[in-house]
């Protein structure tokens, strides 16, 4: 794809593309990976501990621990998100603090406390899920694909 | 033990993460989305369920958990009502993570004034 978009540019934007990838700063990837195996692994301990917590004195299950976890962690990101703690945890973990749920949270928490001079309705209503919006969208839709081949092939299929 | 494969997995989740960031070069939005997706398919292919006894939080923390549980309640529903219980049980597992953000992120926006 990359090629192709290149051959419609004219000449000097083609010498600028290769003036730019030669110039672009090196990734340090082991270095970027480690952080996010370590700050990612963190906040997936932290998770565990916190459905520990909810098997021994609410009574959930190993199944639907999950629920309360994800609730509490995001109410953390809540508040690391309004000091500004968690911008600065992303600039250091990159993807760790990202894929986690928590960054789901950070995506709609800080989307709506940027937003909220725009007023209430307009800013936080109509923006809360301006970043989140496509992980909902992709989740529902694939999750819609997937729920539906297999029920056909369950109820059509006969196993 | 159970807490050790929860960080293990749970890093390993966020470094293919970090790999579609920096070797693909994929923006946030982009790499999410394909992380949803695939535990979506995952649990459809039957797989993500024993990753989760296996790893517990290492897999359910991670956004991927959220691909798998709309499909699960997808699933649950389709169960007992057919083609119909795929849509009226989509969010019923995962609901309260989209209900926990949505409710934060108005007392978030209440309580807290956005810097700079």
């Amino acid at each position: 794809m990359a090629d192709k978009k290149k051959k419609n540019l004219p000449p000097i934007a083609q010498n600028y593309q290769a003036f730019q990838d030669k110039r672009e700063v090196k990734r340090p990837i082991v270095k970027n990976c480690i952080k996010a195996f370590l700050v990612g692994g963190f906040i997936c301990f932290i998770g565990q501990l916190i459905s520990t917590f909810y098997i021994y004195f609410f009574d959930f299950t190993e199944q639907t621990a999950g629920n309360p976890t994800t609730a509490t962690l995001i109410f953390i990101t809540m508040l690391l998100t309004g000091f500004g703690v968690y911008d600065r945890i992303g600039q250091f973990a990159g993807a760790g603090s990202a894929v986690p749920v928590t960054g789901f949270g950070n995506a709609v928490i800080s989307a709506a406390i940027e937003h909220r001079t725009e007023g209430f309705v307009l800013g936080v209503g109509g923006n809360m899920f301006k970043l989140a919006g496509s992980v909902i969208l992709f989740g529902v839709f694939s999750a819609f694909v997937v729920a539906l081949i297999k029920t056909i092939i369950i109820t059509w299929g006969g196993f | 033990m159970i807490f050790f494969w929860a960080f293990v997995v749970g890093g390993i989740i966020c470094v293919i993460g970090q790999i579609m960031f920096d070797v693909f070069k994929l923006s946030p939005g982009h790499t999410l989305s394909i992380l949803v997706v695939s535990g979506a398919i995952l649990d459809g292919l039957g797989l993500y369920e024993p990753l989760i006894d296996f790893a517990g939080a290492g897999a359910t923390v991670p956004i991927t958990s959220f691909g798998n549980s709309l499909v699960h309640g997808a699933m649950q529903e389709a169960e007992k009502h057919g083609i119909i219980g795929v849509i009226t049980g989509m969010f019923e597992v995962t609901s309260s993570g989209i209900s926990a953000a949505i409710i934060f992120g108005m007392i978030g926006a209440l309580i807290f004034k956005p810097k700079g």
